[in-house]
């Protein structure tokens, strides 16, 4: 199949979600994340953007629409099957108790102690981490951990929920640059921030949120250029 | 043996106890005066409904059916009872009911089945009721803790679902702390017998003049019997309600406490 024929590899189509309150946390929204780039889910606080993310995961449904991945939909697969090809980091880095090794071991209970560290080095961890505990890691380095954990499953798509809101900024940087390493290894990352800077700075596509709704292009790029102001509906 | 039978003048004496706690409350101004009471004449007018029930029922004349039927009745208010101590577990009745259901039939299959005691009305009741009784408190506890848990540490959970964990797998570590922490007690109560306090069925024995070794073997196949009820209610409810808080396709609920 050409390359361009392929579907990409999460797409969710026309996906809403209401609660059973009656309000509408996502209201017909489109958006896809293809091989090798990162889409970043972008908009204010109650947007919905982790409601979408979450989606893809399966661990919301949606009340209607569909979400896809490389064309098949999620409901036909297997869930467990489903998060080890669409990994998940959540937006506070959590990690279970025990050490680095024991959390890697929970992604792959197979895994060597080799393919640990060389997972570990992947995100610019040290190999002697394995046998460190949460309480000896800093934010970006538990961070680091939880994507080494995702990426330990072999995914094909990261689902990333703010990773770096409770980072500083050389974590962040160094998260980033991570990620973007990640998609240019040919990883689909969809990142949600509502920090403008950083979806500019990611983005190699983008869809902006407000209020559920998905923004048209003119008034995404306004909100992207204006913030919260910008793009008024 | 002598037979003790401490009699209406003997009922209205340990009566004095209860006053003497009316006036510690008025004393203290603890406002408990009314509770005290209502607590006081409710109990007897519900132990004295029982005994006039249980009279009919273990009459030697009466079938074993209608010992059965009660144990039946006291297992679905034992349900409803759990659902209204724990209102925030979900489904608490049915899993309640099913729980208690469970224990009759585990612990009175051993009972009956290694002929501890032999199958009759004035066993059946009573033992039930003892099982039920005691199975209660750790039953509350077990659901109460698993709700709690389960919405405090839900973070942890989806993260466990993210990687691909089945429903079972992600929720193990946190329902087994929930079941150890709703056991220990009954381990430790357990563990104090003989040295901190002696049981109630053994000093109750003890009281109508039964020799006191005797009284000990009684209370030691009681306990084991409790024990095993309250590990099977604890086990049934943890479970239960665990399964209850995913779905099929291995999702994590909404709780009531994580809203």
């Amino acid at each position: 199949m050409d390359p361009a024929d392929r579907p990409p590899l999460l797409r969710f189509d026309s996906v809403s979600v209401t609660v059973a309150s009656g309000a509408a946390l996502l209201v017909d929204v489109d958006a896809q994340v293809d091989a090798g780039s990162i889409t970043v889910l972008a908009g204010p606080s109650g947007a919905g953007k982790s409601t979408l993310l979450r989606l893809g995961d399966r661990l919301e449904v949606p009340t209607s629409g569909r979400v896809l991945l490389e064309g098949v939909d999620i409901v036909e697969l297997d869930p467990r099957e489903l998060r080890r090809t669409v990994g998940m980091v959540f937006q506070r880095p959590v990690l279970f108790p025990g050490t680095v090794a024991d959390n890697l071991g929970v992604a792959q209970p197979q895994a060597t102690s080799e393919a640990m560290a060389a997972v570990l080095d992947s995100v610019g961890l040290r190999g002697d981490f394995l046998d460190r505990t949460g309480d000896d890691l800093s934010g970006g380095e538990a961070q680091r951990v939880c994507i080494a954990r995702a990426l330990l499953t072999e995914p094909k798509v990261l689902l990333m929920d703010e990773p770096t809101s409770s980072l500083d900024p050389a974590s962040r940087s160094a998260v980033e640059e991570l990620v973007r390493g990640l998609a240019d290894h040919g990883l689909g990352i969809a990142w949600v921030t509502h920090d403008h800077s950083q979806a500019i700075r990611l983005a190699d596509q983008v869809v902006v949120l407000r209020n559920g709704h998905k923004l048209s292009r003119p008034d995404a790029e306004s909100y992207l250029m204006f913030g919260e102001d910008g793009g008024e509906r | 043996m002598t037979s003790t039978h401490i009699g209406w003048l003997g009922l209205a004496g340990s009566f004095v106890l209860i006053l003497v706690a009316i006036v510690l409350s008025l004393w203290q101004r603890l406002h408990l005066t009314r509770s005290i009471a209502w607590a006081s004449v409710r109990a007897a007018a519900q132990l004295m409904a029982v005994g006039w029930a249980l009279r009919l029922i273990l009459d030697p004349d009466a079938s074993v059916m209608w010992a059965w039927v009660w144990v039946a009745v006291m297992v679905v208010f034992a349900g409803a009872t759990l659902r209204r101590r724990a209102p925030e577990v979900p489904g608490m009745w049915w899993l309640g009911t099913m729980s208690m259901a469970a224990v009759i039939v585990v612990s009175l299959s051993v009972i009956f089945g290694f002929g501890v005691f032999p199958v009759e009305g004035r066993t059946i009741v009573p033992l039930a009721g003892m099982m039920i009784g005691n199975s209660m408190t750790s039953c509350v506890l077990v659901g109460r803790r698993i709700v709690a848990e389960f919405s405090e540490k839900r973070e942890e959970i989806e993260a466990r679902l993210a990687l691909g964990q089945s429903w079972s797998d992600a929720a193990r570590p946190y329902t087994r702390s929930a079941l150890r922490t709703a056991l220990v007690p009954q381990i430790e109560t357990t563990k104090a017998v003989g040295l901190v306090f002696l049981p109630g069925a053994m000093t109750g024995l003890v009281l109508a003049g039964v020799d006191a070794l005797d009284a000990v073997t009684i209370q030691l196949a009681l306990m084991y019997l409790v024990f095993g009820s309250v590990a099977t209610s604890v086990t049934v409810i943890g479970l239960g309600l665990t399964r209850q808080l995913f779905t099929a396709d291995h999702r994590l609920r909404r709780l009531e406490r994580s809203r």
